[in-house]
């Protein structure tokens, strides 16, 4: 899972300690969901509670990183600094359970080969250094293993 | 079954303000335009309100979203208040006329000035549309549930609809020349409504050509920001009967959010909130979606109509898009005229409270030249959208 090079002016998440998990598990290349310890449902966004059976006792824990594309717009309209015209804001739902979605980019491909049900994989982009370090969970088309 | 204690709430009266793409005039003062004529129109004074709600109360963060507060209202008017409510989180912009009646019917207020003021259109100025929570500079972070949009370039709510009717093309065949309806509709009527925005004709050829915003939205199946206010006075019958008008009965109100309430992780992605507010309204009546004469649905952005008219049961869920095509059912001469005023694409982006107003001015007869033929009882009015939504099932 590798990095995505020189990125666009983005607009940064305000980490927490309930957020930190999700937002630098790129630094290990791993896509991080708080997951109940007791019945195993995921959680997102982050929320120390399970809605399941209510148990406190959750952990991150890392998933595959492959998605599928639910739905997506090939965004057309300059609303704020930030990738080139046109880009892909898509929702995924994450392999290991489609209830967990995610807002993101579509990258490494051209807008119009996008499609609903497209398997994805995540890929990092790195902001910022330090403590205030994030890695934004993008994701990019899965390559077809002949 | 719920009591039905709001149907002992009633609307007496409505009223706006000059209403204008770009106005240039202070806020305040437009939103007591518009509640000073809604209070007239009912043959009210001011010293009879007794009761005041609005959405979303203070500002926000998008630079003209409100237009004023309840506390700047309250104080300019003076008001003796025994009742008073503010706030976003509720069942979209209508939530506040909702909670009014509520209100109302459990005696807490016998006459709640409702209002909805925006002034988006001067504040945005000659820039354009900006993104929610775009301008906050380079060391900004966003927090709470923007945080899991902004950083990925999207935010707009034209971007999380626009995934919302892809979802939809996509699981039921909807097009683009079905969903210009809801936009060449809206414009053919805001060509008789005075105080409408755009007025000139539209043609599918004007659609297509126009710019696309975020896939399958073109500029078109965008609202247009204006400035105006809205109000309406909800009065308990009881006190309803020797006012300048016939009250129009509040039958039920919409009000359910039973998903999640989060744009990206509702569970159905082609309905959202409009799906649990539409079937709240209809657990509460007896009434049913044929008794409806006339439909006033949000059209902030095109598809939400679509949405709106799937979820309240004039179609099935997936139907929308055959539903409107060529646009016939939904004309003002049609078998479910919508949007008579011209919806938000064309009149001006009043916020939801327009929907309202368009449905009380249709009920009570007074829509001039875009007057349904029809006789009319029964009205729908729908507002909101993604995962914030309201409507109520008005009766003559």
């Amino acid at each position: 899972m590798s990095e995505v090079e020189s990125p666009p002016f983005r607009i940064l998440p305000r980490i927490t300690d309930l957020n930190r998990a999700f937002w630098t598990g790129g630094e290990r290349g791993e896509l991080v969901f708080l997951r109940c310890q007791d019945c195993g449902t995921r959680i997102h966004p982050p929320v120390t509670i399970c809605h399941e059976d209510h148990s406190r006792n959750v952990k991150p824990e890392a998933v595959s990183g492959r998605a599928k594309v639910a739905t997506f717009t090939i965004n057309h309209q300059m609303w704020m600094p930030g990738p080139e015209l046109p880009y892909v804001v898509a929702i995924v739902e994450i392999d290991e359970d489609p209830s967990i979605r995610l807002t993101t980019n579509i990258v490494g491909c051209t807008p119009e080969t996008v499609r609903v049900g497209m398997p994805v994989e995540v890929v990092f982009e790195k902001h910022s250094d330090g403590e205030a370090a994030v890695w934004l969970p993008l994701f990019k088309p899965v390559e077809e293993v002949a | 079954m719920a009591d039905r204690s709001w149907a002992k709430a009633c609307i007496t009266g409505v009223g706006q303000s000059e209403i204008g793409r770009r106005l240039y005039r202070d806020p305040l003062e437009l939103t007591i335009e518009g509640c000073l004529a809604a209070i007239e129109d009912a043959g009210l004074t001011v010293k009879d309100i007794d009761g005041l709600s609005t959405y979303p109360g203070m500002e926000l963060g998008n630079p003209g979203f409100s237009g004023a507060s309840a506390t700047e209202i309250h104080d300019a008017l003076r008001l003796e208040l025994d009742w008073f409510d503010s706030g976003v989180e509720t069942a979209g912009q209508l939530g506040s006329v909702i909670k009014a009646c509520i209100a109302v019917g459990a005696g807490l207020a016998k006459h709640v000035l409702c209002f909805r003021s925006v002034w988006e259109g001067t504040a945005q100025g000659s820039g354009g549309r900006q993104g929610i929570g775009a301008g906050g500079g380079g060391s900004f972070r966003a927090s709470g549930p923007l945080s899991w949009t902004l950083p990925f370039a999207a935010p707009s709510a034209a971007i999380w609809i626009a995934m919302f009717a892809q979802k939809h093309f996509h699981e039921y065949g909807t097009t683009r020349e079905q969903l210009s309806q809801i936009a060449l509709n809206a414009r053919k009527n805001a060509g008789l409504n005075p105080n409408a925005i755009y007025r000139d004709p539209m043609s599918m050829d004007d659609y297509f050509g126009a710019r696309m915003i975020s896939e399958p939205f073109c500029l078109f199946d965008c609202d247009v920001p204006c400035d105006g206010a809205t109000a309406v006075i909800v009065s308990h019958t009881d006190c309803a009967k020797d006012l300048r008008k016939k009250p129009i009965h509040v039958e039920s109100v919409g009000t359910a959010l039973r998903g999640r309430p989060s744009w990206d992780q509702f569970d159905d992605l082609t309905t959202m909130a409009t799906r649990d507010a539409a079937k709240s309204l209809w657990e509460r009546t007896d009434l049913t979606p044929k008794d409806v004469d006339i439909l006033q649905a949000y059209d902030g952005f095109s598809f939400l109509t679509l949405s709106w008219l799937e979820a309240l049961g004039f179609c099935d869920v997936g139907e929308g898009g055959p539903f409107i095509e060529g646009g016939g059912r939904i004309a003002r001469d049609g078998e479910l005229p919508l949007n008579t005023h011209g919806g938000q694409l064309s009149a001006g982006r009043l916020h939801g409270y327009g929907f309202l107003h368009e449905a009380c001015i249709q009920l009570w007869g007074e829509g001039g030249d875009r007057q349904v033929a029809k006789p009319l009882e029964i009205a729908v009015a729908a507002a909101g959208g993604g995962n914030t939504c309201g409507c109520l099932l008005l009766r003559r």
